[in-house]
């Protein structure tokens, strides 16, 4: 069973390298898969490590010739025995697109590699070969499954100095082998770049996927249903059952929970699924029309929309219902909120000057300043996370409409979609590198994600039709 | 009001007992009535060649008697309404001439039927966002219920919801099917 041999002899492994399996469960229950593993922090395993003899920061990381990308190679993980194989091939294609959606490497595609020989252990990694291929840095691993557990082991090797930089070892359930190569991924882009991945997050958004259709009404309507996934589409999971019409699904910034507008009372109004307990928020308590809710960043204020003084208006509440405020106050249509990230400005869309415009105004409803002023409609816009300081926001450019980002530093504007189909509802990843956003480039309106330079779009929804996405933390 | 819909009902249930609509009875419940009620429906004569005839003869509906559209279900007479929707113009919440001729023939049923409880449904074509178009199709659900009230229905009678883009009524990309697809849509709820 041992694959990559931690019985080796310390004299064989790289001097500063310290083998030292860290062993987590990882708990794939509904309640905890997303956010068990957010534990795991490098400074765990550094913290079981010797002192090293040189910085460890300047020595790990794997650069590639200067001014181009390391060049990364993910040969096929190991599988220990037959009933491994299947986890170590999803394991090794997930970690392969989680390591290239980031673009902070140069993934070497698989099939240039498939001749050089499996290292089984790390003395047995064939260097020369890798660095004929021109690869800089090169993921090793090997799965084993006993029954439903697995043990996933996985090594970072740095091929000009043959050096391992980080290994791991994780043990849990074989039922989502994806999430091991989402850890993998997260966890090198943590150590070699300081960067937050987004491997482990989920997108949710509302689909009539299941193709059900409303019950009691006249017409054929088709119903929607807030769903969530993986940022990459996999493991889709159902949210709402209620077989009406509930859109506009939000995260909590914990992750915890989803916010939606549903229509289950006949009109819509907002309600809370805490995903993971399996319960139900109404924090507006029906009664009055309310829809488009959007958390503060810090989780404890929900901005949203409502007509209940007789206009499209918003309103800043606690999470929990009370603290009601008005925000806006003007006869025009005020909707569409978005946080900043420092929850005290919101940005929304107005009509007040004739035509859908995106303005900001402070969470306490003064200081009002319009952002758009040469486009012809402005919708959903959406602040990003620091450290980019920029509002994406859906234009119209034809018949349809491109997602086009506002910088606030020089109050310029660029462009991200280019006429493909239409494409609206931009929102931000948690790291604001990413933007997710629907299109209908692709026959029905489905969500992809795109870079917020405008480069590496991924179809990441396929059945029925997708709307209105949500990056979760 | 409570007083007049009672009489309503007793009326109802006098001309149409075997129908057996009471007052709270879900729309599930539909027993095909037997023989009498349809007094315009036309229940399919003998010969069967005259189907294409049968499809020819729908000038009926303009001329429904009044016994007739009292007697109808709710989900009937929203598949077949004695109301027709106002249409709005694009990017508009505005009720132009047009429109306002159509909410006030619209008043004058909801007074020919005073038991009767609506729903103002706004609607809206594709071409606004998805985020946007919601609050455009509550300010046309809006619009027609201050008119409604501004010829005498009272308010209570009137519901409003918007479904933005949510609900197409023509699927079609065309101008014609937008221009369909910007309405406020009446929908009976009660009766």
């Amino acid at each position: 069973m041992n694959i990559c041999n931690s019985q080796l002899p310390k004299s064989q492994l790289p001097r500063r390298h310290v083998w030292t399996p860290v062993v987590l469960a990882l708990v794939l229950g509904v309640g905890s898969w997303a956010l068990g593993v957010g534990n795991w922090q490098l400074g765990v395993v550094r913290g079981q490590q010797p002192a090293p003899q040189q910085p460890s920061e300047i020595a790990v990381v794997i650069s590639g010739d200067p001014g181009t990308p390391p060049r990364y190679a993910v040969p096929d993980f190991v599988a220990a025995s037959p009933e491994a194989a299947d986890a170590a091939k999803t394991i090794t294609q997930v970690l392969f697109d989680d390591l290239a959606f980031e673009r902070e490497f140069y993934l070497i595609p698989r099939d240039t590699y498939t001749t050089i020989p499996a290292a089984r252990t790390p003395d047995q990694v064939p260097f020369a070969a890798w660095r004929e291929l021109g690869a800089d840095a090169v993921v090793f691993g090997a799965v084993s499954r006993t029954g439903n557990d697995v043990r996933v082991e996985v090594r970072l090797f740095n091929i000009r100095t043959q050096q391992s930089v980080f290994s791991k070892e994780y043990t849990g359930t074989a039922a989502n082998p994806r999430l091991y190569a989402h850890t993998i991924a997260d966890e090198i882009h943590q150590q070699q770049r300081a960067l937050r991945g987004v491997a482990r997050t989920k997108l949710a958004f509302s689909s009539d996927r299941n193709r059900e259709r409303m019950v009691g009404t006249a017409e054929n309507r088709d119903v929607k249903e807030v769903y969530m996934a993986d940022y990459d589409g996999a493991n889709p999971r159902r949210i709402t059952t209620n077989r009406q019409l509930n859109i506009f699904p939000v995260w909590s910034p914990d992750a915890r929970a989803i916010a939606y507008t549903s229509y289950r009372r006949g009109y819509p109004d907002l309600f809370i699924a805490l995903i993971y307990e399996g319960l139900q928020q109404e924090p507006t308590k029906g009664g009055t029309q309310n829809w488009l809710p959007m958390y503060s960043p810090d989780g404890t204020r929900i901005v949203f929309n409502s007509n209940r003084d007789g206009n499209p208006e918003l309103y800043v509440m606690n999470r929990d219902g009370s603290g009601l405020r008005r925000i806006t106050n003007h006869p025009a249509i005020d909707t569409t909120p978005t946080w900043s990230p420092t929850g005290t400005q919101i940005a929304f869309t107005s009509d007040r000057a004739g035509t859908p415009q995106i303005y900001i105004i402070g969470a306490d409803g003064l200081n009002l300043r319009r952002l758009t002023t040469s486009e012809s409609y402005a919708d959903r816009s959406t602040w990003s996370p620091a450290p980019f300081n920029e509002i994406a926001f859906a234009a119209r450019t034809g018949p349809g409409y491109d997602i086009k980002i506002y910088d606030l530093a020089t109050g310029t504007t660029r462009q991200v979609t280019f006429g493909e189909g239409s494409n609206e509802s931009p929102a931000y990843a948690p790291n604001g590198r990413h933007l997710a956003f629907t299109s209908t480039r692709a026959g029905r309106v489905q969500i992809f994600t795109i870079g917020r330079d405008g480069r590496g779009v991924k179809q990441v929804t396929r059945d029925g039709s997708n709307f209105t996405p949500s990056w979760s933390n | 009001m409570t007083t007049r819909a009672g009489v309503v009902l007793v009326l109802l249930s006098l001309t149409a007992a075997a129908a057996g609509c009471a007052k709270r009875q879900p729309p599930v419940a539909q027993p095909v009535p037997p023989a009498g009620p349809p007094v315009a429906a036309t229940p399919a004569p003998q010969p069967p060649p005259p189907t294409t005839e049968a499809l020819a003869v729908p000038p009926e509906p303009v001329a429904i008697a009044e016994d007739g559209i009292s007697a109808r279900s709710i989900e009937d007479l929203n598949r077949d309404s004695p109301f027709k929707p106002a249409y709005f113009p694009l990017d508009s919440a505005e009720l132009d001439d047009a429109g306002r001729a159509v909410v006030t023939a619209n008043a004058a049923i909801m007074r020919k039927y005073p038991a009767w409880m609506v729903t103002v449904e706004g609607h809206c074509d594709e071409r606004g966002t998805t985020e946007y178009n919601l609050a455009l199709g509550e300010r046309r659900a809006v619009a027609v219920k201050t008119y409604l009230m501004s010829l005498g229905i009272p308010g209570d009678r009137v519901r409003i919801v918007s479904y933005g883009k949510e609900f197409p009524f023509d699927l079609g990309h065309d101008e014609r099917a937008w221009a369909s697809n910007r309405r406020a849509h009446f929908v009976i709820t009660s009766k």
